[in-house]
């Protein structure tokens, strides 16, 4: 039989910059279909021109059996392609069922039937094994619940072919295998699935082929299980790669030599998420703060940086007892922050690398409110050489960098005000493998300069790798306190999922 | 987010508006004689009808995310349109009122949705437009509408004993409830205006539900325009300002938000009267003789109105951010 | 446009000779000059003083409202009241100096008053706007229609809606004077551009405002003062708009609060969308919106000395926004 999908020699430009060029891309029916490659590598455009959102400047599309050209993300749902975003793309003030249904509601004489609407939300629904209120706003429930509601969605229109951008970013590991088990129920009902994901694991757990794109071609395609990790890496960077991803751990800082920790966090209370939070950061190490999503990590490190108001407990950062009640006092304390989210709370996209780079220390370099072009310039090729930020130049707008590089500009924009402090909530989300061990070796190359880095990670491995010290929080609550040996991927994980409690969480969510 | 304020704070940007009515037509009722008479009831909605019309296409285009700053000169057009229209008969004349509107609605729809221009800037520039062609229509001076067709039952005549204009009102009123409520139309003006990213991710037809609802803000400006012309007797190319912030006032204080994706039919209404009854009361008040406010008071007190509720609705949706 | 356009986006690309980019980068100032060029040919004597100094004068109070709007537009904000604003300065500033609301010691001092607190007082309500967006978080385009809507309506209460006339040289200086043949108030203009435009460019605040604009939560998180800044942009918006108000009466020898300021507000939002300021905020021009306020004028000119009715200056009005607002998107592509 014809494979449902074949996209063959696909070109893409924008704003002139080739993003694809002759990429395919080939789906068999009732395949689970990995598609994988570097930030950059045009998956995502592949799959933008798939779903009609952007228009292909050559090659051809066949859908099962036809030559297609959808010009709508609509069109391309009319013959039976879903597609779940990497980001949650749905209406928060709407109704579950409003977001599940929107765009093929059930009529009776004419009008929405909102019964039988609801009702087959609540099937849909059922599949996920989460208890949800279909008639409440959306935006009342956590992330990973939203995420599940968009794959309902797409599930929902029956289709013949349903892409996952991602889909499992913000979910955690009992959601991911609910998730892959809906996978394989697709499979099993003769649908096809385009999987896109980072994560290596997940694709041998759930995937049949994988096609490896790089530079906006199609470099791989080949039957999961012919392909080890080091080769898909491999030909995911078209390099060999060396021991990035593996460099021995800093000797951890040796307990009781007498110096003072420069943040030290006690029983830290802030909103509904973090109750009891305590923890410490020396200089020169990296800490981690390892937990479940919702476990009051981003939650504590926003109270630290002054973004969020504590109920109750004590911050003392250098020294000074809760000194700071806004960015700007943190800032100008010598704490840094990165978020999580680059894109809303990160880069500024409109504005060059050079200004979103001086953005924190303009008022230093300036007299009397005036800046100074010359240090300020100064300091931007100073640290585009240091950092190895890829882009044409200072002037650059940061927005058409790749996520690597424009993580590298938002770490120069702390670095270049020499802080104390650094707290880095998830640096390496969304970025490819390669940026990421760059980005990691330079975290470690920055704490051995005697930086305090406080370090929020969803990927274990990643923590584990880089801290001598890991903070567990669970349930907004400090559970654990790791050290040296005792560092390892299982005994933070025993401390995140502890007996009852962990199955309770779970449930919960 | 807290379930309990949520739901607090959209009870209340349901209700408020109408215990806020409900007051105001208690105070009115206690303090003046005839404030419930039926004349002074009948001529409140008779005048208000026009601007009730206007600002039910404002909500329609605020759900969405986007405003129509061109409504108060479409309606000028469509009054200049109907009035000269009108010796023809009263269908000519409404007809004609009505496609003048549409045509600026039509106008609006294109551009903003063919050229990607932001609304504010699209609907500012159909505005002046819009103003433009009126006088050039009516040669800068208003123009009579004929007395002999009947078109001044439009806006004067009364029907089971209803004002006509307040008829229309309410039928648009209960046709865009329905639609708003009960259509997939309807649902996809809401889902648009909470995220239209998203509803086009979702292959929702984003661009066409948008270009038909400034078409139907278009229309129903023009609607408004024709009852404009047949009350007060004439096609009025400089009548209008103003009349957008007014609807979006209205719009407003029915707790719509202007960020989109909320909103109802029913409180823009009540958001209309609401306005309008200051006017009156202010009438009444004066009439009193106990003091003397003079009609330049009305906008103050219709500001001051308006900080009143944003205020409070900050207020409120500050206490659930905080609470989530 | 990106001349003058300050985050400076254009630079690494100059090298590519492209005439679409030229054109809808720099398509104001072309069609500023086409506009000049071809009054040149058409209009007669249109190379005069007498010219300059009717369009310079026409556009000196929309500019000068449409700098503070520029700023306010660059925070990802709006400013509706203006047009209110200057109504209430134009009132209060001859009740002062006609001694209608309070004695006066000598008549140099009313006048010197009756430039200060106009402009003091818009410059509070201005301020106001600015603590109803970042205190009450209420958006800008409801904070600023509370005074639209209410502020002409005070303006008229002061004067209970009468026209109040007067002739008063001094005071007048600054709609009438003249600085060696030019008009005081286009000189007072291309000040206050001057020195907006350099601190949008050079200073810490400016390069505030457009973060703002760009990326508010971002922003924030790097330390910028959010509050602040968008606190001292609609302040700056409002003693821009007293001035504007004060010129107004000045001009006229008199001042209606039912007519001074009318409609301010949409003029200046087009002079500022037709300069190439992002109306999304983020990218902002002053000397773009001087630009733009004169095309707009000298589109109006050129119908007008041509005997094409005003009523359609309107309409052709209503086009160049688009146009020019569709050509900035081209560019932004």
């Amino acid at each position: 039989m014809a494979p449902l999908l074949t996209m063959h020699g696909i070109d893409k430009r924008f704003a002139g910059i080739p993003a694809l060029r002759g990429a395919e891309l080939l789906v068999e029916r009732g395949e689970v279909h990995a598609l994988i490659g570097q930030n950059g590598a045009g998956k995502s455009s592949m799959i933008k021109i798939l779903t009609g959102y952007h228009r292909k400047d050559a090659g051809e599309i066949l859908f099962d059996g036809d030559a297609v050209e959808f010009s709508s993300p609509q069109e391309a749902q009319r013959a039976g392609i879903s597609t779940i975003y990497q980001e949650i793309n749905l209406v928060p003030y709407r109704s579950v069922t409003e977001n599940i249904c929107l765009g093929r509601e059930k009529r009776r004489f004419g009008l929405l039937d909102w019964s039988a609407m609801h009702a087959e939300a609540r099937a849909l629904l059922a599949r996920f094994n989460i208890d949800v209120d279909v008639h409440r706003s959306l935006m009342v429930y956590p992330t990973a619940v939203q995420q599940m509601v968009a794959i309902a969605r797409a599930i929902g229109f029956e289709a013949k072919l349903v892409v996952m951008d991602e889909p499992t970013s913000s979910l955690d590991e009992r959601e991911v295998e609910v998730l892959f088990d809906v996978i394989r129920q697709l499979k099993a009902s003769g649908v096809s699935v385009i999987f896109v994901s980072h994560k290596l694991d997940e694709l041998y757990a759930v995937c049949d082929r994988v096609t490896v794109m790089r530079d906006g071609r199609t470099v791989q395609v080949a039957p999961m299980d012919q392909l080890s990790r080091l080769d898909l890496v491999t030909s995911m960077l078209g390099r060999e790669l060396t021991q990035v991803l593996q460099e021995p751990r800093d000797a951890p800082l040796s307990e009781g030599d007498g110096c003072k920790p420069v943040l030290k966090v006690q029983n830290l209370a802030v909103g509904r998420k973090v109750r009891d939070v305590s923890f410490e950061v020396h200089s020169g190490e990296i800490v981690g703060l390892a937990g479940l999503l919702g476990a009051g990590r981003t939650e504590s490190a926003l109270a630290v940086y002054g973004a969020e108001r504590p109920d109750s407990g004590t911050i003392t950062f250098a020294g000074r007892e809760n000194a700071i009640a806004a960015p700007s006092d943190a800032i100008r304390a010598g704490i840094g922050f990165c978020s999580e989210d680059r894109k809303l709370e990160g880069i500024i996209p409109d504005m060059s690398v050079r200004e979103n780079l001086t953005l924190a220390l303009m008022p230093q370099l300036a007299r009397r409110g005036i800046v100074d072009e010359v240090r300020s310039r100064e300091i931007v090729d100073r640290f585009i050489k240091r950092l190895g930020i890829r882009c044409s130049g200072p002037e650059q707008r940061i927005r058409e960098l790749s996520g690597g590089n424009q993580q590298k500009v938002l770490l120069a924009r702390w670095l270049c005000m020499n802080p104390k402090l650094l707290i880095l909530d998830e640096p390496t989300r969304g970025i490819d493998v390669g940026a990421k061990a760059e980005i990691l070796s330079l975290i470690r190359e920055l704490a051995g300069q005697g930086l305090g880095v406080l370090m929020i990670s969803s990927e274990l491995e990643e923590v584990v790798e880089a801290a001598s010290r890991i903070f567990v929080l669970r349930d907004g609550h400090t559970v654990a306190e790791l050290t040296g040996d005792a560092v390892t991927e299982q005994t933070v994980m025993d401390a995140m999922a502890h007996g009852h409690d962990s199955a309770r969480e779970a449930a919960h969510v | 987010m807290d379930t309990i304020s949520l739901k607090l704070f959209q009870g209340i940007g349901r209700y408020g508006v109408l215990l806020a009515l409900l007051a105001l037509i208690l105070f009115g009722w206690l303090r003046y004689d005839n404030f419930l008479g039926a004349f002074n009831v009948l001529s409140v909605l008779r005048y208000n009808s026009m601007f009730a019309l206007v600002a039910l296409g404002m909500c329609f285009v605020i759900i969405t995310g986007g405003i129509d700053l061109s409504v108060g000169s479409t309606a000028a057009l469509s009054s200049v349109a109907a009035a000269l229209l009108s010796p023809y008969g009263v269908l000519p004349g409404l007809l004609g009122g009505l496609a003048a509107g549409l045509a600026v609605g039509a106008c609006n729809a294109l551009i903003i949705t063919r050229l990607n221009i932001l609304p504010f800037i699209t609907t500012l520039a159909t505005m002046l437009a819009a103003s433009g062609c009126a006088l050039l229509l009516a040669e800068n001076q208003s123009v009579s509408v004929s007395y002999e067709s009947g078109f001044t039952e439009l806006g004067q005549g009364d029907f089971l004993g209803f004002p006509i204009p307040a008829w229309i009102a309410l039928a648009a009123y209960l046709l865009g409830s329905l639609v708003l409520n009960l259509t997939s139309f309807g649902r996809t003006v809401l889902a648009i205006g909470g995220n239209e990213d998203a509803a086009r991710l979702m292959g929702l037809p984003a661009n066409k539900v948008k270009a038909l609802v400034y078409l139907a803000s278009g229309g129903l400006s023009g609607l408004a325009g024709v009852i404009l012309a047949a009350q007060f007797g004439a096609g009025q190319p400089i009548e209008g300002v103003g009349w957008e912030l007014f609807a979006i006032a209205a719009v407003v204080v029915g707790g719509t938000l202007l960020t989109g994706g909320v909103g109802s039919v029913g409180s823009t209404l009540a958001g209309v009267l609401l306005l309008g009854l200051i006017f009156n009361i202010l009438n009444f008040e004066n009439g009193l003789g106990w003091i003397s406010l003079s009609a330049y008071w009305q906008s103050v007190i219709r500001g001051a109105f308006l900080l009143l509720v944003v205020a409070i609705q900050a207020r409120l949706s500050m206490r659930t951010e905080e609470a989530a | 446009m990106s001349e003058t356009a300050t985050t400076l986006s254009t630079e690494h690309r100059a090298s590519r000779v492209d005439t679409r980019i030229l054109l809808t980068r720099h398509g104001a100032w072309i069609a500023l000059v086409l506009l000049i060029l071809v009054n040149l040919a058409i209009t007669p004597n249109f190379a005069t003083w007498q010219t300059l100094n009717v369009n310079l004068t026409q556009v000196c109070t929309i500019v000068i409202v449409g700098v503070g709007m520029t700023l306010v537009i660059a925070t990802g904000g709006i400013d509706l009241s203006v047009g209110a604003l200057m109504a209430i300065a134009g009132a209060l500033a001859p009740l002062i100096f006609l001694g209608k609301l309070f004695p006066l010691p000598h008549p140099a001092i009313g006048i010197a008053l009756a430039f200060v607190i106009p402009v003091l007082a818009t410059g509070a309500l201005g301020w106001f706007n600015g603590w109803l967006v970042t205190h009450l978080r209420i958006q800008p385009i409801i904070s600023t229609l509370v005074l639209f809507i209410a502020g002409r309506g005070i303006a008229q209460v002061f004067t209970n809606g009468n026209l109040q006339v007067f002739n008063l040289p001094s005071f007048q200086f600054i709609g009438l004077g003249r600085v060696f043949g030019i008009p005081f108030q286009a000189i007072l203009m291309i000040t206050i551009v001057g020195i907006a435009a350099w601190m949008l460019r050079r200073t810490v605040f400016g390069r505030q405002i457009l973060a703002i604009g760009g990326n508010e939560r971002a922003a924030r998180l790097a330390g910028v003062p959010v509050a602040s800044v968008k606190q001292r942009v609609y302040l700056i918006s409002g003693l821009l708009s007293g001035v504007a108000g004060l010129i107004v009466i000045a001009r006229n020898s008199a001042a209606d609060a039912n007519l001074v300021g009318l409609g301010m507000e949409l003029d200046a939002i087009a002079a500022v969308a037709v300069g190439g300021t992002l109306l999304t905020g983020g990218r902002a021009t002053v000397v773009g919106t001087l630009v733009g306020a004169l095309i707009i004028q000298l589109v109006r000119y050129t119908l007008l000395a041509n005997g094409v009715p005003d009523a359609a200056a309107l309409v052709a009005k209503a086009a160049i926004i688009v146009l020019a607002v569709w050509l900035q998107r081209q560019s932004h592509r």
